[in-house]
This record gives structure tokens, C-alpha cells and sequence, in this order.
């Protein structure tokens, strides 16, 4: 139980750390905002390969649970960072726009 | 308990708050579009490190696993490249039930295998009591958000009708169903495998029935409420595991959707109670339906556009869900460029709620090569629509409704509205006069003296502008 506490804390101060940087996002990238939440929620791909890679003492399934959820988490990390950098790369500004003609 | 801890090194602990970090960091980026590349590779390099620090603490080089990764990721990078803009809501929510599935699949496999994720009691005779209650959470939050997302991606996708699908006795039915988790959730200390399968299936059920019943209308919410829900499963699952970078990206995330829920609720002026409730759209559309009488309104041509237009100072454009629709991105871009050449003025304004997600429009103006400096948000640019010549509202109709500020008894009253009515002329593209909007609230704007209907497909209709500006 004791380890808890410590845990808490850190959740609690990422939560007000993420209020304050999400306000801050311009309304412009709420789409890209959405899609590399997506992409970093699926760190829990940690928790995957932690299953996958249980060499002792565990059943075959949770092994290939594990697995599973890699092939998972590997998708929305990829697809999720890789869309991302696409719609950012497509905001441009004005100047730069009109260099480019 | 304090043996998990104290056999994790120092640097293992490190690298995943190393990670952490960097997570913020890649969000904080997107405060601007100029910082925004930088901050997603943050991202990119905090999830490398999150998962090499994992692949070296518990076995490297398992070709199963690289395989896994190769193909998740093959997947992943395939989907990322080919999706069309316009499709963007459809998959955010079909990565979130990836996201929820992958938890409810670790949660699963830590039952199996407490031994392998360090989550036994003292003694190792059963999993630790507050281990139970996070997995127990965590594999609710997770299935909640797989089963509704896949709800979500159907309805977005096309594959299901957009209209709400309301079950009598459904707020009873929800509320239980949530009660009757919460309780299984505390039981599970007692670990049956029964019970955790029951809570496995009762929060699937939830995530279904809690999006069914919500229309097209509120699917911006929706999105975004998943994308919280996703972060939450990511955070429960992070204190199973006592895993820093697991902690705090959910609450990263979870605090970012619920931030963007809270938005698009104020864009609509409804509360989050009422969204979640569902419904809306459903019974307006027949009242709406009912109201709209046969009124005499001013119908153009493309021809009397490109001459309003080009004779205008300046033009604003009022994007919405129907220029998505059509894909008339790219061609309105060009109308734009052609009516600069003509000396005219010309901005975007974008209201928090247009399209299906967060940003929808914005994105879609952005692919189209719209400077993003020429695009407004709703309060920047609603000054303005009293001096402008022109409002050139394409695929948009709720959002440019002034029953939202005058008439009490609409369903979008209180909603805050583009001003479009205020400008000297209306230049309204809609498909055809039936239809109107998702709210189904006839718009007044259209029986306008200074409205002009241009009644045809958003694309084909600025095609026809641009021919004849050009």
C-alpha cells in the first residue's frame, strides 16, 4: 500500500500539469492535439511487452495477450505519431506560402 | 510490495520519468503551429525510450516481439499515410478502441501472470488488494473505452446511421449498470476469475449503450470524451504496473480529453450531463421538420456569387461540416486565392463545433493550403462580420443561427453563433432548402433580403464560382 502514496502524488501533479499545457494548445491544433494523446496514451505498451516477455512462471496465454497488445499499441503509435506529423506539417503561414509561388 | 520497488534501478525509474517529461513536452508544442513538429518528435523520443527502458529491464531481443512491433507499426504507419483529412474523426476513434482494447489485453495478461508484472502480496500467495482495485479499474475504463469507440468509428464511418438510438428505461439501465461495476470492481479482492470477466463484459456493455443513444450532432463530445477515457485506462494501468511514464501520461491525457469535452459543451451550450444523456437531434428534427413552412427566399447562381464577391472589400468564409462532406477544401482555397488576386480581403471563421471532432475544419483548411494566419477562431473574428461585405457560409448551418441568440424556445438557444447576418450580403451554399442542420432548426438567415442561396453540392458550386472568377 505504501507505494501509493508516492504514485498518487505524481498523478495528481501530471493532472493539473496537463490542464495548464492543454489550455494552451491553440483551438487551431485540437485535431493534431486529439491524435498525439492517442499516440502517447499507448504507452501502455510498457505493460504489453512486460506480458509478452514473461519468460518464467506464467501461462502461455497471458504471454500471447501480451503479444497481442503490442501488436496493438504498436499501431496506434505509429499510426497515431505518423498522422500527427503529417497535419502538422501541412500548417503554413502566409509569408512562407507565398515564397514557395 | 516495497520488495517491486526497491529491485527497480534507479535508472529504470529515471528513464520512465525521462519520458514522462517529454510527453508534456510534446503537447506543450502544439501551443503554437511553429513548435508543434518539434514537440511531436518529444513524443516520439519519450515513447522510444519508454519502450527500449522496458525491452532491456525484461529480456531484449525476442524476435516475437520485434515481429509484433513490426507488424502493429507496419499497420499503424500504412493508415497514418493513406487517410483522407476528412476522415480524421473516424480514426481517432477507431485508435481509441485500440487504445482501450490494448489495456483490457494487459489487464487480462496481469491476472494470469501477477508474478511477471511484480504485483504480488508480501507473501505471494495472491495479488496485492490495491494491485486488484487498479486492474479492476483500469480493465472497466479500458473496455468502456473499446466498446464505445467502436460505436463511435461505426457512426463517423457511415457504417451506422448517425441518428441517436434511444432504448426506453436507458438512463436506469446505465446507472445500474455503472453502479453494479463499481461494485464488482471493490469485490474483485476477492479475485475470482468470474468476477473479473463480469466486470469485463458489464463495462463493454456500458461503452455501448452510453454511445448509441448519442447523434451526429454531439459526436465532437463524444471523440473527446473517449480520448479522456483512454488516458484514464492508460493512468489505472500505470499504477498496476507502478509505472511513472504510465502515470503521468494518463493524466495528460485523460486531462486533455476531458478539457476538450468541456470546450465543445460550451461551443453548444449544453452541459456534459445532457450530452451524455443523449437524444439530441432525434426529436428536434421532427418539431424543426414540422415548423418549416414554405417561405420565400432569394436563390443565385455562381455567376451572381463571383460578381458579389468580386466587387466586395472583404470576405468571410464560414466553413462547416458540409464542405467536408463534399471535399470542397481544396476548391474553396482557390476561390480564395483568386479573390485576393481581385484585391479582396479574405479570412476563415471557424466555430469550436464545426465538423465531427476538435479542429476538424482547421486541419482540412490547413491541407488545402490555407495560410493558418488568414484562419479566426469564433470570438476573434465575430467583430467582424458587421463590416465585411460578404459571409460565405458553405456547409455550415447551426452554427450561423441566430434562434441560437433570440429565440428561447430552439434547441440550440444560449449556443454562441458565428454573426454571419451582420455582414451586407449572406452567400449561403447548402445542397438544397430541406435539411437543415443537424439541430433540424430552420436558420433565418436564410429568408434574409441580403441572403443569396446558392443551392448545390458545396464543391461543384464553388467550381462554378471559380470558372467564373477566373
Amino acid at each position: 500500500m505504501e507505494h501509493l502514496i508516492p504514485q498518487l502524488s505524481i498523478f495528481v501533479l501530471a493532472c493539473f500539469v496537463g490542464y495548464y499545457v492543454v489550455w494552451s494548445v491553440t483551438p487551431a491544433l485540437h485535431t493534431p492535439l486529439m491524435a498525439v494523446t492517442n499516440a502517447i496514451s499507448s504507452v501502455i505498451i510498457v505493460g504489453a511487452l512486460v506480458a509478452a516477455s514473461a519468460a518464467t512462471g506464467g501461462s502461455e496465454i497471458s504471454k500471447w495477450l501480451g503479444l497481442g497488445a503490442v501488436v496493438l499499441a504498436s499501431v496506434n503509435i505509429f499510426g497515431g505519431f505518423a498522422v500527427t506529423q503529417r497535419m502538422l506539417g501541412m500548417y503554413k503561414k502566409k509569408e512562407r506560402k507565398a515564397e514557395a509561388k | 510490495m516495497t520488495e517491486v520497488i526497491a529491485t527497480t534501478p534507479a535508472w529504470v525509474a529515471l528513464a520512465y520519468l525521462v519520458a514522462g517529461v517529454l510527453f508534456i513536452l510534446a503537447l506543450r508544442g502544439l501551443s503554437s503551429p511553429e513548435t508543434s513538429q518539434q514537440g511531436n518528435r518529444y513524443g516520439m523520443i519519450g515513447m522510444l525510450i519508454a519502450v527500449v527502458t522496458t525491452l532491456i529491464v525484461h529480456g531484449v531481443g525476442l524476435p516475437l516481439i520485434v515481429g509484433a512491433v513490426a507488424v502493429g507499426g507496419g499497420i499503424g504507419y500504412v493508415i497514418a499515410r493513406r487517410i483522407a483529412m476528412t476522415d480524421m474523426p473516424q480514426l481517432v476513434a477507431g485508435f481509441h478502441s485500440l487504445v482501450g482494447l490494448a489495456a483490457v489485453l494487459v489487464a487480462v495478461a496481469a491476472y494470469l501472470n501477477p508474478a511477471a508484472f511484480g504485483i504480488l502480496n508480501a507473501d505471494a500467495s495472491d495479488i496485492a488488494t490495491s494491485s486488484k482495485i487498479e486492474m479492476g479499474l483500469g480493465v472497466a475504463i479500458g473496455a468502456i473505452t473499446f466498446s464505445g469507440s467502436i460505436i463511435a468509428f461505426l457512426k463517423l464511418n457511415g457504417n451506422m446511421g448517425g441518428a441517436p438510438i434511444l432504448l426506453p428505461a436507458r438512463h436506469i439501465i446505465n446507472i445500474s449498470l455503472l453502479i453494479g461495476i463499481l461494485v464488482l470492481v471493490a469485490a474483485f479482492q476477492l479475485s475470482t476469475p468470474a468476477l473479473f470477466a463480469a466486470i469485463v463484459i458489464a463495462s463493454l456493455a456500458i461503452g455501448f449503450l452510453l454511445i448509441i443513444p448519442i447523434g451526429g450532432a454531439d459526436m465532437p463530445v463524444v471523440v473527446s470524451m473517449l480520448n479522456s477515457y483512454s488516458g484514464w485506462a492508460a493512468a489505472a494501468m500505470g499504477f498496476t504496473l507502478q509505472n511513472t511514464a504510465m502515470i503521468v501520461t494518463g493524466a495528460l491525457v485523460g486531462s486533455s480529453g476531458a478539457i476538450l469535452s468541456y470546450i465543445m459543451c460550451k461551443a453548444m451550450n449544453r452541459s456534459f450531463i445532457s450530452v451524455i444523456a443523449g437524444g439530441f437531434g432525434g426529436d428536434a428534427a421532427v418539431a424543426g421538420g414540422a415548423a418549416a413552412e414554405a417561405r420565400p427566399y432569394k436563390r443565385g447562381s455562381a455567376e451572381d456569387a463571383a460578381f458579389v464577391m468580386k466587387n466586395a472589400e472583404s470576405v468571410i468564409i464560414v466553413p462547416g461540416y458540409g464542405m467536408a462532406v463534399s471535399q470542397a477544401q481544396h476548391a474553396l482555397r482557390e476561390m480564395g486565392d483568386l479573390l485576393k488576386k481581385e484585391g479582396v480581403s479574405v479570412k476563415y471563421a471557424i466555430h469550436p463545433v464545426a465538423g465531427r471532432m476538435p479542429g476538424h475544419m482547421n486541419v482540412l483548411l490547413a491541407e488545402a493550403n490555407v495560410p493558418y494566419d488568414e484562419v479566426f477562431e469564433l470570438e476573434d473574428i465575430n467583430g467582424e462580420f458587421a463590416q465585411a461585405d460578404v459571409a460565405f457560409v458553405i456547409g455550415a448551418n447551426d452554427v450561423t443561427n441566430p434562434a441560437a441568440k433570440t429565440d428561447k424556445t430552439s434547441p440550440i438557444y444560449g449556443m454562441p453563433i458565428l454573426d454571419v447576418e451582420k455582414a451586407k450580403t449572406v452567400l449561403f451554399v447548402k445542397r438544397s432548402m430541406g435539411g437543415a442542420g443537424y439541430a433540424g432548426v430552420d436558420n433565418s438567415v436564410f429568408y434574409m433580403d441580403n441572403t443569396m442561396m446558392l443551392l448545390a453540392d458545396a464543391k461543384k458550386m464553388v467550381e462554378a464560382i471559380n470558372k467564373d472568377l477566373g
